[in-house]
């Protein structure tokens, strides 16, 4: 009989101490070296949950854990004893057919603003409405050529140079004395990541993120009769066959930007409860499972409680002055989000219960007619149609939260976390027909080693799965009897083995659908030995540190030096973790570290061609039993080449030393580089002419010059060792060449523009945070994904930093909890008889405590066969980012304006052919589908963005890494970088505040990206994602600089402000709890910039302005008008 | 009836042709292992790159051989395919060593397929081509 131990994990999840966030556990517990798996670990644990009540039951499988709190297994709003059925082959998916788009023409208003904004379609596009206050850039009122401005990508008139963008604020590093106390920082940052994100992690349990919208908003869109131009019938989209398809279809709604409140993920830090791993001899440890659980539960129900009441209060209709007066309807086009309390607008009402199954209790209730009838009205909600040009305001006042799949609810609630895993289309089209007439892009957005909460892990000697396609038993498969079920993947009908017929939960015999196998999507496995290639490696982290002139000057070494003495107990691993030192500059500096040695003696090779381990046995070293020799070398480092004159780089001979030390085990190689690599293999030389940085035309040099680097990686990545790259760096360092060796190595790039101790005060400390995290995240060693689907879809193409080793597998020799990735599919074979289909992302790694694990994700969405269903479950935040990382690589394989034109051409095409096959009846104007309202905005930012922009000066280097970024980060980050959310902060109240560990935590209204809705009387601040921007006014509330700012007057604001005052006044109390709560919701840490008038950075700031037009860029109007344009052709 | 080198010609293309059809073969496959998940990438790259330079070369040796013996028809028909070779050698990805696959960039599906469809277009050329040498062969031989 299996022993099944089910624990709730915390996000840590990995099992043991994990430390998820970055601190946490470091108590924790040695083993004796060599451990295998099956060993009971001992949850080490938690300071942080004495308080709960305990649960009597020690033992092992307690269903302690897994029956009295219900609610918190994250996936199940409700109890989870609701049997489960619905087997796929049930019609329990009817969905109704849809008419068409329901039709609707907004009552007029009153406000007349569109209406001068809308010239005839050629006419020269006035200049956005800026006019009077004049914070735009440089801006040209007037700009007559501008008629024939729609080709997008081609060159725009230049105007002028732009002013340099990112010149290192602290100047170039110069000869600047170095070496900082060696005592720079490091303590302070333990808030950082640890705070927990507010409370509810769990995603159903939670209320709707989404703040409500104004209850009483009355739709106001003119509708004024001469507007636009009479559309005709749709021309066949403007599809070339030349391009891939790029964007094929469109979307759906509004997937969650940023900071949900509640559900943000994982409180890393502080809460990880120990996975108590429960095989059968855990018997002290029993206590505490329960313990955690409850813990857990107390977070999530109380905050979400007393938070988003709070917030539907009457907060919005007090809204900022300077909306008022903008156009008409504040927001009124999100309905899709979802507390709408009172809503009185007509559509609005219907979509909440669609909206919101994932909120709790709710759509439980819901009686099953009930629920049928709100299923059906909500589609139309997706659908209204919404004029483009004549609604100004779609932002929606909070984070956008995902669209829910349209499943029956039993299905839909036990489905995967849309943070974790989430599809571009929520409804997948039955053919590739089908879905190439939609025009959007179909695929799959992960996070899949997110740190959660919650993590069901279970152990037991068989992990059941699918006998022909090895899927693992998940939630949505169908039991046919008891002793047999039906895989959801492939259709084999497998047997019920006889283990899997007891239910440690319950411990009960004989229903195995009630096993936690079935009731989570998200679920964690012991994996036994059969899943193991070789004995599970040590944790194994080998730093390599560049030690030229140039990094000493910067003083990078103290930094990282210090950081890793902080947190040399905190890094995750167990009695075998070991780590090494290489520095290097033009010669290989290796450490020896063998414990008896009196001092860490350091060994140089100066034969770069042919490069040899000195000692091969005593220069990657047992953390424990060498720690104070570590620790001795980590406070003479800095020291030992202060004086160094050696200029020169040879980076990639210290790589392939390294990779020589790491090959026999495997593990993370940490590379610090400040220069260009000059010296031996891999050297490279400057590609970037500072000249061509504003060039509209093609941008040269984004693909790699060289492939040592990737070769190398590859190398890497069969000896299972990732090699993560942090840049520091003012010069140009090529890193589309330097990347390389992380991006098919499964590592991450971190880029440190112009860092320098003394000059660049914020980028000092952003560094800080970021080694703070990386070194104490959880970590997976020898990881491998694979992705399976349904028979008769198929993986198209993956994005993201990893090597593909077969159609559907992905080799991760290190997988970190904040890498995404994003895969596109397409649809092989016909889906026709299917109601739903399945995506299972199965992620097999070792956790640092040589632990070999199986994460395992389930994902059902339902199929449709009609245009307007594939529309209504489109995910626009999802697109956008499939989108980008599509763009990425267009941009790399073809050409800038490449990936430009496709880009605009997906906006293109999924409008046209919603306008052409949904719309019934043909209205004037740019109609897009409610759910895919906010697409054109996105899509004008991600051409505006770092990483595509023309015209706009930008370094190659900095182009390069917004690149890798759009990549690599998870969707939720990712959209900030892309869409940065603007917030007024001079009026900040509690009204409707999120209340977390006892902070209160303001929750401004979103802005729109438009130098029209800032004013001088106002502090804004803007959060993109890496960096946020705090913008006074010139005549600032003097209330807001005395109490915040702390400053009697604007123009005592100093230049270069990245702190903000810690003053005992509420206001700066309720600024810097948002400002924390921003950034603790994220894995990296964004530095903060104040702005004024005269500041450098104010170019930064005024280039997120979306909306607005810059020299070499379209405004948000005139883009809608250029797509009408084409739309209509 | 004469041994003419234009008839030596044809015959040398005709056995060349025989070898540039078995790579055709080794390359649909190659790439068929891929699709299937038998092989990994970056051992099957390691495979088929060394023989993408000599199956253009040999490709090169007969169109030049024609061209001398003033083929012209013959080397028209060909001149595509050597064009073909040219672009899709200098369109190569960044690589230090010969050849045209790259493992991180080979299971993109497009790409996958792109190849696939190459082999099987390379392997009917060189089958017809086979035929029109030996008819080529024989005519040459008669005719003179």
């Amino acid at each position: 009989m299996s022993t099944t131990g089910f624990n709730s994990q915390n996000g840590a999840g990995g099992g043991q101490a994990y430390a998820n966030g970055p601190s946490q556990n470091p108590v924790a517990l040695q083993q004796p070296p060599g451990v295998g798996y099956g060993m009971t670990h001992q949850a080490p644990y938690n300071l942080m949950q004495p308080k709960a009540p305990m649960p009597p039951g020690p033992g092992l499988y307690h269903s302690g854990p897994y029956q009295p709190v219900p609610p918190v297994s994250s996936y199940q709003s409700s109890p989870p004893v609701s049997s489960y059925q619905a087997p796929p082959g049930q019609p329990l998916l009817t969905r109704p057919p849809m008419g068409g788009p329901l039709p609707h023409t907004p009552p007029q208003s009153a406000s007349p603003s569109p209406g001068p904004r809308m010239p005839p379609a050629q006419a020269t596009p006035p200049p956005p409405a800026v006019s009077s206050n004049s914070y735009y850039p440089n801006a040209q009122q007037q700009q007559p050529p501008m008629a024939h401005a729609w080709q997008y990508g081609t060159a725009p008139p230049p105007m002028g140079a732009p002013p340099p963008m990112n010149t290192p604020s602290g100047g170039p590093v110069a000869n600047h004395v170095n070496l900082p106390a060696s005592s720079t920082a490091p303590p302070q940052s333990s808030t950082a990541y640890s705070s927990p994100p507010q409370g509810p992690v769990s995603h159903n349990a939670t209320q709707p993120p989404g703040p409500g919208m104004p209850p009483t908003s009355l739709h106001g869109y003119t509708h004024p009769g001469t507007a636009p131009p009479p559309m005709n019938p749709m021309p066949p989209h403007t599809y070339q066959p030349g391009r891939p398809p790029y964007g094929p279809p469109p979307t759906g709604p509004p997937p969650t930007m940023k900071p949900a409140p509640p559900p943000t993920g994982p409180p890393m830090g502080s809460a990880t409860p120990p996975p108590p791993k429960a095989d059968g001899t855990m018997a002290g440890n029993g206590p505490q499972t329960p313990n955690t659980y409850n813990h857990v539960d107390n977070k999530m129900a109380g905050p979400p409680q007393s938070g988003p009441p709070g917030r539907q209060l009457g907060h919005y209709p007090s809204l900022p002055p300077g909306y008022q007066n903008t156009s008409a309807p504040p927001s009124s086009a999100s309905p899709m989000h979802p507390p709408m309390p009172t809503a009185t607008q007509p559509y609005t009402q219907a979509p909440q219960p669609y909206q919101q199954p994932s909120a709790g209790p709710g759509p439980a209730q819901l009686s099953p007619s009930l629920a049928a009838l709100s299923l059906q009205s909500s589609t139309p909600e997706a659908l209204r149609v919404v004029n483009l040009l004549q609604e100004r305001n779609l932002l929606p006042p909070g984070p956008i939260p995902a669209p829910t799949p349209c499943l029956p609810q039993d299905l839909q609630k036990i489905n995967c976390n849309p943070e974790v895993f989430r599809s571009t289309l929520t409804s997948i089209p039955q053919t590739q027909s089908l879905l190439n007439k939609a025009k959007l892009p179909l695929g799959l957005l992960l996070h899949p080693f997110k740190d959660l909460s919650q993590l069901p892990v279970v152990t037991s000697s068989t992990i059941v799965r699918c006998r022909s396609c090895r899927t693992y038993i998940n939630p949505f498969v169908s039991f046919l009897d008891q002793r047999r079920w039906k895989c959801n993947l492939c259709y084999r009908v497998n047997d019920v083995p006889e283990e899997f017929m007891y239910n440690p939960v319950s411990r009960s015999y004989g229903e195995p659908h009630k096993r936690p196998e079935v009731q989570n999507a998200t679920i964690e496995f012991i994996a036994p030995s059969e899943y193991m290639l070789r004995p599970p490696q040590p944790a194994v982290y080998l730093f390599v540190l560049d030690v030229s002139h140039n990094a000493v000057e910067t003083g990078y070494l103290n930094m990282v030096c210090q950081s890793l003495l902080d947190n040399i107990n905190a890094l995750p691993g167990d009695s075998r973790t070991k780590i090494g030192f290489i520095t290097f500059d033009s010669t290989i500096h290796f450490y020896n570290l063998q414990e008896g040695l009196s001092q860490p003696q350091m060994l140089i090779v100066s034969d770069i061609e042919d490069i040899f381990l000195p000692t091969p046995d005593s220069l990657l070293v047992n953390l424990s039993e060498c720690k104070e020799l570590v620790q001795d070398l980590l406070k003479s480092l800095p020291n030992l080449f202060e004086k160094t004159m050696e200029t020169q780089s040879a980076l990639g001979p210290a790589l392939q030393a390294a990779f020589k030390l790491l090959s026999p085990t495997g593990g993370r190689m940490s590379v610090f580089q400040t220069q260009l690599p000059n010296l031996g293999v891999g050297a490279l030389k400057s590609r970037e002419d500072p000249n061509q940085r504003a060039s509209a035309k093609d941008i040269q040099h984004l693909s790699p010059a060289t492939d040592f680097y990737k070769k190398l990686a590859l190398d890497c990545s069969g000896q299972q060792v990732a090699v993560d790259l942090f840049l520091l760096s003012a010069q140009y360092c090529d890193l589309a060449s330097l990347g390389c060796i992380s991006r098919y190595s499964a590592g991450s790039v971190y880029y440190y523009p112009s860092y320098h101790h003394a000059h660049n005060p914020a980028q000092v400390e952003r560094f800080q945070k970021d080694l703070k995290r990386y070194l104490t995240r959880k970590i997976g060693f020898e990881a491998v994904m694979r992705i399976r689907c349904t028979k008769g879809l198929s993986i198209h193409t993956f994005h993201g930093n990893f090597f593909v080793r077969s159609t559907d597998l992905l080799s991760l020799p290190n997988v970190n909890p904040d890498a995404g990735f994003a895969v596109q599919m397409s649809i092989e074979e016909n889906l026709l008889d299917m109601q739903v289909v399945s995506f299972q992302a199965a992620l097999l790694y070792t956790s640092s405590k040589g632990e070999r694990r199986i994460r395992v994700h389930t994902m059902c969405l339902p199929v449709v066969n009609s245009l307007s269903d594939i529309f209504a479950g489109a995910d626009v935040q999802a697109i956008t980012g499939l989108l980008a990382s599509m763009a990425v690589d267009r941009s790399v394989s073809a050409s800038l304006s490449d990936a430009r034109d496709a880009m605009t051409n997906a906006a293109i095409d999924s409008l046209a052919s919603y306008r052409q096959s949904v719309l019934t009846i043909q209205q004037p104007g740019l109609l897009a589908p409610a759910c895919l309202r906010l697409f054109p905005l996105y899509i004008l930012a991600l051409l505006k963005q770092k990483a595509f922009r023309t015209g706009t000066s930008t370094r190659l280097d900095d182009r390069v890494f917004a690149m890798c970024q759009l990549k690599y980060q998870p969707l939720a980050y990712l959209m900030l970088m892309i869409h940065p959310a603007l917030y007024r902060v001079d009026d900040l109240t509690d009204e409707g505040a999120l209340n977390i560990n006892e902070r209160t935590i303001p929750q401004p209204r979103v802005q729109q990206l438009s130098v029209e809705k800032l004013s001088r009387e106002g502090a804004f601040l803007m959060d993109a994602g890496m960096v946020i921007y705090l913008w006074v006014g010139r005549n600032c509330n003097p209330n807001f600089l005395t109490q915040v700012l702390g400053v009697p007057n604007y123009t005592a604001v100093p230049q270069n402000l990245y702190l903000l005052p810690e003053l005992d006044t509420a206001e700066s109390q309720r600024t810097r709890a948002f400002i924390g709560w921003l950034r603790d919701q994220r894995p990296f840490f964004p530095t903060l910039h104040v702005i004024r008038d005269e500041s450098q950075l104010k170019a930064n700031f005024m280039q997120n302005m979306i909306e607005d037009r810059t020299e070499s860029a379209l405004s948000y109007y005139e883009f809608l008008l250029h797509l009408q344009q084409q739309i209509s052709k | 009836m004469a041994f003419t080198f234009a008839a030596f010609c044809y015959m040398l293309a005709l056995l060349l042709t025989a070898a540039l059809i078995f790579f055709a073969i080794w390359h649909i496959i190659a790439f068929d292992e891929l699709k299937t998940d038998y092989k990994n990438p970056i051992d099957q790259c390691n495979t088929l790159n060394p023989l993408v330079l000599p199956e253009y070369l040999i490709h090169f040796f007969f169109c030049v051989m024609f061209f001398c013996a003033a083929e012209w028809l013959t080397l028209s028909l060909n001149i595509p395919l050597l064009a073909y070779h040219v672009w899709r050698y200098m369109s190569r990805p960044v690589m230090s060593g010969p050849g045209l696959y790259d493992p991180t960039t080979i299971m993109n599906a497009d790409i996958l397929a792109y190849c696939q469809k190459e082999g099987w277009c390379k392997l009917a050329f060189y089958l017809l081509s086979f035929f029109y040498y030996l008819y080529g062969m024989i005519y040459v031989l008669v005719s003179s």
